[in-house]
């Protein structure tokens, strides 16, 4: 696109917005119940839909019996295989990277329990409910095989979207030769299922081979001719609407079955459609994190300098398509290692697909990850802060490469003085609180790449001042609604609340990708960019005009601040943007824009954010109930846009990192590979009782060649880490190690028996 | 079997027919009134997305049969400011981040808002904590959530004496 401008030069200087603690710009709708997610449209003529999902994991349908769901009032049609057309394109062919195999009663295989079989559209809800619950199925059922020990392991050919399952740099053999020591652990962890609080939803609405879709969604750019190829219809004449995603959590980014079910059938039917899933049904066709089975052994010398990492990853996927979480990726930057060697295999399970699922491969690798480096440490005599600084990666051990930047001491320290870290006495079991709990302190580091997508965007700036900025963009709960806004309003040289904002619809430029923590410094670059431009146009009219007091001034660097336009050696020499326009007799000036990332750089610099993360968690000594009584992170991600919502995701990702440690776990019936558990009283989350303190800090860290802005990202970063460091605090606390996540009181019993022996 | 029952919802009366006695209270707003601030995140009582205030008491929507609730008054998300005035719950939430993606937000602040009235504006952080465990936030806005209500009751307890 030689008319998009990228942003000049590093290291960008941004405005006065950015930097602030500004609230959410979607505060007010979210307190007030104005904010309009996708289930929350009630289009003219609306029908409801509901799913009926298989009862068995694996096998056929041999018999579909949708008398008494047809026969009930308020239902108005049944679809199944028989009488579901076939879509425009196989949705068993993988069309992008980023395409899943779904489900859209194409067939009457069964290949995951919950898969739909049949959709039952009606008048009201409950009639269509109903009805979904009439639905009868026979079946020729197989065995379901839910476990690494049903299958047979393969060699898969990626992992993640497109990275490779092996990896080995330096001798692994020789630099074992010359350890003194070394530690491995085996630690499994389960199937976990993204939840988001809003359910997958879709309302649509067809007007003849137009259609407009409410659907909450992580890559509009994607999703937009992702449904038109399904359907056989041109991308523009597809509408995507998704102001608020009610969390995404990585769930959100492909087409599903049960959304693409309610779009056929409000085509069917010429009627909009509403389907939402039911809880118990977020438990198959809309993703899940792998379940793993690591192993991580780390060599040590005698000077406690580690010598060799090997991480090997057994991850589950399904039996119909290919997505593995990259597991034993997590560790190839992370500390001070010469040689190198991590490897996946594969396990089919009869589940739905996995997918990314907030900090995919690292938050897994990590939990594992950080347990043996505290037992390395532990074996070396050492503090475990101690020892991780004593194997500090100056570079990234895993191809030579410096980092773009790391603040990673800062974190450490920052978080240790908050903690009060230096009283902790080096052997488990040696605190107890004053009601006799056992207390243990544990730590992790955190680390997270810092991709970067080809985002775009758009500005105009119009006579009266005030200005229009926009992106695709989404906005599941990290803040984009306000941090790309600040990063607009610095790109226009303007106060924020004089622009008009606008993301979350497929009508704007491809903001690209809520994902991989890289949409702020994405979609946001491209803002600033676009807003950039108008600067640059504007500049290129007021320099050419003789009645401006920028005239003649076209060499010199001229910024754009609070509307005005001036230069930069002399302030005071400039005038407004109105001026400028009022004398050229223009309307408005449009800007486009997207972000850059300078191609060197990448060649160059390995590009991560870090953190580090203390827990203080309380055993009691006789039940081993664990409660986690304080977290304290604290992060370097570059330029901070803003403060307080970064603070939140981190938080709030640190949270997640206590869900992995202690609650969360996708259990499916060995016999059936039914979810035993696919609801909120089975499947446990954090409630506030459980999070009594939770602090992130920020250490500022400039990274001048990660993109034009030095932005990185915080959302999924606070995870890491915190898994390993609560295990840690448990291993403090009592002395035990467990053999899987979470960690459950019989697992801990055990290990206290065992000690006792 | 079709049933007619009257709610008085943020003030409002509503005269709902129902085919029969299956509606929830959830779902006559969000689906029947078109009161979609509050929201659906598990149709069995789970979650605490669906909390609304019938007759100043805090209850799951999605849990509560709208037929048994013929003349209840019913305050949800939508009823709580005083035209461009924030309730002091809702302004809490905004001030110390209490949400992310916002989607369990209307079912947090209105359980805030029932907490405070059944403590008295007594609570403290550890029993906000608790009486509040019962609202699922994915998104982990716990520590906004926690100071959200605790401003919200100093704040409260200000306007109370001034
Ligand atoms: S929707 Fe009512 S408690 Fe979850
Ligand atoms: S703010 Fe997203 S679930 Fe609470």
């Amino acid at each position: 696109m030689a008319d998009t401008p990228m942003v000049a030069a590093h290291h960008v200087r941004l405005g006065s917005n950015s930097g602030q603690s500004m609230t959410r710009k979607d505060g007010l709708a979210k307190v007030t119940g104005k904010a309009n997610y996708a289930a929350d449209n009630r289009p003219e003529g609306l029908l409801h839909a509901v799913f009926a999902g298989a009862s068995i994991a694996r096998g056929r349908v041999t018999l579909l019996d949708t008398k008494a769901a047809l026969a009930h009032p308020g239902v108005v049609h049944v679809m199944t295989p028989e009488n579901t057309p076939a879509l425009s394109q196989d949705p068993d062919e993988k069309t992008t990277p980023f395409t899943a195999r779904i489900d859209v009663l194409q067939h009457n295989d069964v290949r995951y329990a919950g898969q739909p079989i049949a959709v039952v559209v009606a008048e009201t809800l409950e009639a269509a409910i109903e009805g979904a619950r009439l639905i009868k199925a026979e079946y020729d059922e197989q065995p379901a095989r839910i476990g690494f020990d049903d299958g047979e392991a393969f060699t898969p050919e990626a992992v993640g979207i497109s990275t490779p399952p092996k990896f080995a740099t330096g001798d692994l053999e020789a630099q074992r030769k010359q350890a003194a020591s070394s530690v491995s652990v085996v630690v499994e962890t389960p199937l976990q299922y993204h939840n988001a609080m809003e359910p997958h939803a879709v309302v649509a609405a067809w007007d003849g081979d137009k259609l407009t879709v409410d659907m909450p969604n992580q890559a509009i750019g994607l999703a937009k001719p992702g449904i038109a190829n399904y359907f056989g219809i041109p991308a523009e004449n597809v509408t995507l609407r998704s102001p608020y995603l009610g969390g995404g959590f990585g769930s959100k980014a492909v087409l599903f079955g049960p959304q693409m079910l309610g779009i056929l059938a409000a085509r069917e039917l010429k009627r909009p459609v509403k389907l939402a899933l039911k809880r118990d049904q977020m438990f198959g066709p809309v993703q899940h994190r792998s379940a793993t089975r690591q192993t991580v052994r780390y060599d040590i010398d005698a000077d406690n300098r580690l010598l060799a990492f090997e991480h090997q990853a057994n991850v589950s996927t399904s039996s119909f398509d290919n997505w593995l979480d990259g597991a034993a990726n997590a560790g190839l930057s992370l500390y001070a290692t010469p040689a190198i060697s991590v490897a996946h295999s594969g396990t089919r399970f009869d589940t739905g697909t996995p997918g990314a699922m907030r900090a995919p491969g690292i938050a897994t690798g990590s939990a594992v990850i950080e347990c043996a480096i505290d037992m390395a440490a532990e074996k070396a005599g050492m503090d475990p802060l101690e020892f991780r600084l004593h194997n500090y990666a100056e570079k990234d051990h895993s191809n030579g490469k410096p980092y773009s930047a790391k603040a990673l001491r800062e974190c450490y320290e920052t978080a240790a003085n908050a903690f009060g870290w230096t009283d902790r006495p080096p052997k488990p079991g040696q605190m107890r609180d004053e009601d006799g709990l056992l207390t243990g302190w544990g730590m992790g580091t955190s680390i997270f790449h810092a991709p970067f997508f080809p985002a775009k965007a758009r500005a105009v700036l119009r006579k009266d001042g005030t200005a229009r900025a926009e992106t695709s963009g989404a906005d599941m709960g990290q803040g984009a609604w306000t941090a790309l806004w600040q990063m607009a309003a610095d790109g226009l040289g303007m106060a924020a609340d004089d622009i008009d904002f606008d993301i979350g619809h497929s009508d704007l430029p491809d903001g690209s990708v809520a994902g991989g923590s890289a949409h702020t410094a994405s979609a946001g670059g491209a803002l600033f960019a676009a807003g950039n431009d108008v600067i640059r146009q504007l500049a290129e009219i007021a320099t050419k005009d003789s009645d401006s007091p920028l005239f003649g001034a076209g060499n010199e660097r001229l910024i754009g601040e609070n509307g005005r336009l001036f230069k930069a050696s002399d302030p005071s020499v400039g005038e407004p943007y109105t001026a400028i326009l009022e004398r050229a007799g223009i309307d408005e000036i449009e800007g486009q824009g997207r972000g850059n990332r300078d191609k060197a750089s990448t060649e160059t610099y390995a590009m991560f954010s870090h953190g580090a993360v203390f827990a203080e968690v309380k055993v009691d000594p006789d039940l081993y109930q664990v409660r986690v009584t304080r977290l304290i992170g604290a992060f370097a991600a570059g330029r901070i846009i803003n403060p307080r919502l970064a603070k939140s995701q981190l938080t709030g990702g640190m949270i997640w990192g206590m869900s992995f440690a202690l609650h969360e776990e996708g259990v499916h019936d060995k016999r059936t590979g039914r979810p035993l558990n696919n609801d909120f009283a089975g499947y446990h989350i954090p409630v506030l009782a459980d999070v009594p303190h939770v602090e992130a800090l920020l250490v500022d860290e400039d990274d001048p060649h990660v993109n034009d802005l030095g932005v990185k990202g915080v959302g999924e970063l606070g995870i890491t880490g915190t898994v390993g460091a609560i295990a840690n605090a448990v291993w403090h606390a009592i002395g035990v190690r467990t053999p899987r996540y979470p960690i459950k009181i019989e697992d801990l019993l055990k290990g206290a028996e065992a000690l006792k022996a | 079997m079709a049933l007619r029952i009257s709610l008085n919802i943020n003030g409002t009366e509503h005269g709902v027919d129902l085919e029969d006695p299956r509606p929830t209270l959830l779902d006559v707003l969000r689906e029947r009134i078109g009161l979609t601030g509050t929201k659906k995140g598990c149709d069995r009582g789970q979650c605490g997305a669906c909390t609304v205030l019938v007759d100043g008491r805090r209850v799951n929507s999605c849990l509560t049969l709208a037929v048994s609730l013929d003349g209840a008054d019913i305050t949800t998300v939508e009823g709580l400011a005083d035209g461009d005035t924030l309730h002091p719950v809702q302004a809490a939430f905004i001030q110390n981040d209490g949400f992310q993606c916002g989607y369990c937000t209307p079912g947090q602040i209105m359980s805030a808002v029932g907490l405070l009235s059944e403590t008295g504006g007594q609570a403290s952080a550890e029993a906000i904590r608790e009486g509040m465990s019962g609202n699922l936030c994915r998104c982990g806005a716990y520590a906004g959530i926690q100071d959200a209500v605790l401003e919200a009751q100093a704040n409260i307890a200000k306007a109370g004496k001034s």
